[in-house]
């Protein structure tokens, strides 16, 4: 409800007694929610369409002086003029319904409350005690089951805990449309449970076990590692992707032991997925770098100390041509570090935070459209038309995958998805699929019919395909639709408003402008900030290889995922690399001086998410002595002699603020032609991929559980290529050029004839590294 | 009632204004009074003394005596505790740790699904109350009348679950082990159990 929607009639009914205003359609139970009556209950949700599945809400209901003959239950009720209700604190016969009813869901409720992980937080426990009686009058044999049933690798059901408030499948059904988990059987038998060859395997299944009001769902990660009173929650955000969920983190003895959804109505209401939910293990890995190391003069890392460490970078850096790279994963208080350090220490422009496919022309894009970008979650709900370009909205951002969800399913917003490949979440939104070769994206783009109503939503692959970011400013032009641009790390939007990029100084302030210059000069208290634009990523390699860069600092990035890696990796060899990471990587294993830093648990921060909107968070685990990226940088910094004064992120956050808001020129931007999809003949296919939301991403390692939930991997043709090559699913398919080789097992969908598919970063598909490619370039596709 | 609360005034107190009377002050007893006291004392030499030469001679306490706890087990060696951290809860003094783990057919260390992975009584906090006990869901946790818990550091005063283990018994095997044949948690709990099995010996 916003305070727009005027015409909201509001209807007045009593409530025990009291009076309350509320609109038109509000259950019953809502209502009494407003007045503060607590009416006990366990299958309604906010967020789920009413059910009345444990009938724990009755209540006692009168219309205009005509009662109900018997209890009602409040949760699916809307409210009706004249309507008097007395709830359990007013009427006996309510009372003695309600306990009559958790009476009857404690018969065959099992007594195990103490090996239950709900234990403590268990609204079935809390409502016993407050609506149950204190002793059980039932003398039978309880209903067993076998448990727990692992329904995927993530979930366990124990279905005798279960009171069938189809809560989980509610939310799975409703909300995530993956109807995996269902209602068997009837009468006393009934139970959850999935389908015979089809496990729990959806990406929001995390969501199901954190509504889940009894134990009957419980996380396999979680399993009696805690109660409720050894934990120290804190409220954070997600590090993920750049959706933006609210989040709260769970730490026992300084280690993170669950993390759950937070509520915020504007971003993920009360849901996030499962990546977000069980991938925090690698804080805790065995293999996390504990102290600096340098390279000694036998060419081995070694540990220092910090001074030593410190001195090292310093004199590696000092005076000499160097670069800053800082992956997508850096809180906007450490890219705003990387930026002034850029600019200060090493009086360069030579920053970016892009650690993928890029481009020049994504560059101008992002300096240009990005920076000025106002696109919410909220012009999702108002669109009549959303348009995705180069982006997979449930593996790459799923939270906007569950907004599109519910738009569609609860208004048929229309849904144009441009892709390769026909996606299982194209399906679920019943999206109207272009399918295109890869690289003819840009045509399929200009055929919608989009208005000023619209919505372009458009990923970070857009920059693999020349000449379609123009397009999608070109078509925003000529029709009016807002284009939101949904990278897939966290950090990226923050990066793009700290200044981590080469045409940008931090507040989207344009390089070449000379009074954007004096403007952060003077915050930052200097004579003068270096006036070119400097090099993008795959230029700082390039020049890195030639030796026109001597040395480079990287924060967080991993050299596999740059185009060209081997020769990334060797350019870094041959150059002075200051390393900042949380584990070892392809870069650490080349640098000269590797410093630990602090994840995102470990420190305060925020992230921006892709509508840039602050996400801040504090410190889960106090107790760390690692430090963040922003402090180490300041000790450096100051070892140079060329201060950047941010010992602390309140300090930077304090600093950010003060630089105000830009209303000079925003930088222009230079169209770019399209050149469409190359052709083939033959074996050949052009490549295309993305990454799954699962999949072999860093921050995901030792992650067994959530590993186990993962899509599998497979090549996807189409029905006529497979006819070609006489091959049926799952047969294996190679597909090769100069490179090398990837094998996968073959899967016949809907996919353009031209184009082979196979996922970016997934077990034994990485063609970033073994094709050196990932999108629009010739491959032969072959039977192996 | 504004009345009732004046405020105090010093000169209420005022010690110069107290009159002053003379009391009878008694004078020293005779010295056969004198000896009289101490009679008590002459005849309780002859009487039995109530202390005891500890350490050289211990007394048994109490028999409800609270103290050391005790992990107990199952009549077939497994443990009884199963990691619910109900004490730790009930603790008014913050004095246990639990961490509970799954059981794994390769790991049965207490019938059903969960045991406690770690357990640790802090003696320096713990009070001695007993409400752990009455928490216990699987009367795991008892108190023994073990008294001598003094130590020369304070790690030594934390003990660990090995510590607090009650020892094995005849007809009971070292876990971890499966739970005795064709016998599930109930059983166990109902005390149908007796001894080990010997298809329970880990091969």
């Amino acid at each position: 409800m916003t305070t727009t929607d005027v015409a909201v009639e509001l209807i007045t009914v009593v409530i025990d007694g009291f009076e309350v205003n509320v609109p038109k359609g509000t259950l019953v139970i809502r209502a009494a929610e407003q007045l503060g009556i607590q009416i006990p209950r366990f299958c309604d949700h906010p967020l789920l369409d009413p059910v009345g599945a444990c009938r724990q809400c009755l209540v006692d209901i009168e219309i205009n002086g005509r009662a109900f003959p018997k209890p009602q239950a409040s949760c699916t009720i809307p409210v009706e003029p004249g309507m008097i209700v007395k709830t359990q604190l007013t009427s006996p016969v309510a009372d003695k319904a309600q306990k009559g009813v958790m009476e009857l869901l404690l018969v065959n409720h099992p007594l195990d409350c103490p090996v239950c992980d709900k234990g403590g937080e268990c609204p079935l426990q809390n409502q016993a005690m407050s609506t149950g009686h204190a002793e059980s009058r039932f003398e039978g044999t309880k209903r067993t089951f076998e448990k727990p049933v692992a329904i995927s690798s993530q979930v366990l059901l124990d279905r005798e805990r279960c009171v069938l408030c189809a809560r989980c499948t509610r939310f799975s059904d409703q909300i995530a449309s993956d109807p995996f988990i269902t209602l068997n059987h009837r009468g006393a038998l009934q139970q959850v449970g999935i389908y015979e060859n089809q496990p729990f395997e959806s990406y929001f299944s995390g969501n199901a076990v954190q509504i889940c009001p009894v134990g009957a769902l419980t996380g396999s990660s979680y399993r009696f590692r805690a109660r409720p009173f050894d934990l120290v929650s804190t409220p954070s955000a997600c590090e993920h992707c750049a959706s933006g969920c609210d989040m709260r983190t769970d730490v026992r003895r300084s280690k993170t032991l669950r993390r759950l959804a937070g509520d915020d109505a504007t971003v993920n209401e009360e849901w996030n997925c499962d990546k977000g939910r069980w991938a925090f293990k690698y804080v805790t890995a065995v293999d996390r770098l504990t102290t600096p190391l340098v390279r000694g003069a036998d060419g081995v890392l070694a540990p220092a100390s910090w001074p030593e460490a410190i001195a090292a970078a310093a004199a590696g850096l000092k005076g000499k041509r160097s670069a800053v790279l800082v992956g997508g994963r850096a809180t906007v208080e450490d890219a705003y570090g990387y930026s002034k350090f850029a600019r200060i220490a090493l009086g360069t422009n030579d920053i970016d935070f892009r650690a993928r496919v890029t481009s020049d022309e994504e560059r101008d894009f992002i300096s240009s459209k990005v920076v000025s970008s106002t696109t919410t979650y909220a012009d999702i709900d108002k669109a009549d038309h959303v348009a995705l370009v180069s982006f997979e909205p449930e593996e790459e951002s799923p939270i906007v995958f569950l907004r599109l969800n519910k738009q569609v399913r609860k208004r048929a917003l229309k849904v144009s998805s441009i892709s390769t490949k026909l996606s299982i979440a194209s399906e679920k939104l019943n999206a109207n699929f272009a399918k295109v070769a890869p690289g003819a994206e840009a045509a399929a783009l200009t055929a919608l019919e989009l208005t000023n109503k619209s919505v372009i939503l458009v990923g970070e692959r857009a920059s693999e395909t020349p000449g379609l970011l123009s397009t999608v400013i070109s078509v925003s032009e000529k029709t009016g639709a807002k284009i939101g641009w949904i990278p897939r790390r966290a950090g990226e939007r923050g990066a793009v408003e700290a200044g981590a990029l080469a045409t940008l100084l931090p507040g989207g302030r344009p390089v070449e402008d000379a009074a954007a210059r004096v403007d952060i000069a003077a915050v930052w208290g200097v004579q003068s900030l270096p006036s070119t634009a400097g090099r993008s990523t795959s230029e700082i390699i390039k020049a890195l290889s030639t030796g026109e860069l001597d040395s480079v600092v990287v924060g967080g990035v991993d050299a596999l995922d740059l185009p060209h890696s081997k020769d990334a990796i060797a350019a870094l060899k041959k150059s002075f690399v200051v390393s900042l990471e949380i584990a070892p990587s392809s870069v650490t294993e080349v640098a000269d001086v590797v410093l630990p830093v602090a994840a995102v648990t470990e420190k305060s921060g925020s992230f921006l998410n892709w509508e840039g909107r602050a996400r801040a968070f504090a410190a889960a685990v106090n107790d760390s002595f690692n430090r963040s990226d922003l402090r180490i940088l300041s000790m450096i910094a100051d070892e140079i002699g060329e201060s950047i004064m941010l010992g602390t992120v309140t300090q930077a956050a304090r600093e950010i603020s003060s630089l105000g808001t830009w209303d000079g020129a925003r930088a222009t931007f230079k169209s770019v032609s399209t050149s469409g999809a190359h052709s083939v003949n033959g074996d050949q296919a052009l490549l295309t991929s993305w990454r799954r939301l699962l999949d072999l991403g860093t921050l995901q390692k030792g992650e067994d559980n959530l590993a186990g939930t993962s899509r599998k991997s497979v090549a996807v043709i189409s029905a006529s290529r497979a006819e070609k090559l006489g091959v049926k699913n799952g047969d294996a398919l190679r597909i090769s050029n100069e490179v090398g080789s990837i094998t996968l097992p073959a899967l016949v969908e809907a996919i353009h004839d031209d184009a082979v598919w196979i996922p970016r970063n997934s077990r034994g598909t990485q063609p970033l590294i073994s094709l050196n490619s990932v999108h629009g370039d010739v491959v032969s596709v072959v039977k192996a | 009632m504004s009345d009732h609360l004046e405020p105090h005034r010093n000169h209420d107190a005022d010690i110069t204004s107290v009159p002053f009377e003379k009391v009878a002050q008694p004078g020293p007893k005779s010295f056969f009074a004198q000896l009289q006291g101490f009679w008590v004392t002459f005849v309780t030499q002859f009487k039995k003394v109530n202390t005891v030469e500890y350490p050289e001679v211990k007394e048994p306490t109490a028999e409800r005596f609270h103290g050391r706890h005790q992990l107990n087990r199952h009549p077939d060696g497994l443990e009884k505790c199963i990691g619910c951290e109900l004490c730790a809860w009930a603790c008014p003094a913050d004095a246990i740790y639990v961490e509970g783990a799954n059981n794994s057919p390769d790991n049965q260390m207490s019938p059903g699904e969960r045991y406690g992975k770690v357990y640790q009584i802090n003696y320096l906090r713990c009070i001695f109350c007993g409400l752990c006990i009455e928490a216990c869901p699987t009367r795991a946790l008892t108190m023994t009348n073990e008294y001598e818990l003094a130590d020369s550091t304070r790690g030594k005063l934390i003990f660990e679950k090995e510590d607090l283990l009650a020892p094995l018994r005849a007809g009971m095997l070292q876990p971890p082990h499966p739970m005795y044949p064709g016998m599930n948690d109930t059983n166990y709990y109902n005390g149908e159990v007796h001894a080990a099995h010997p298809s329970q010996e880990q091969k």
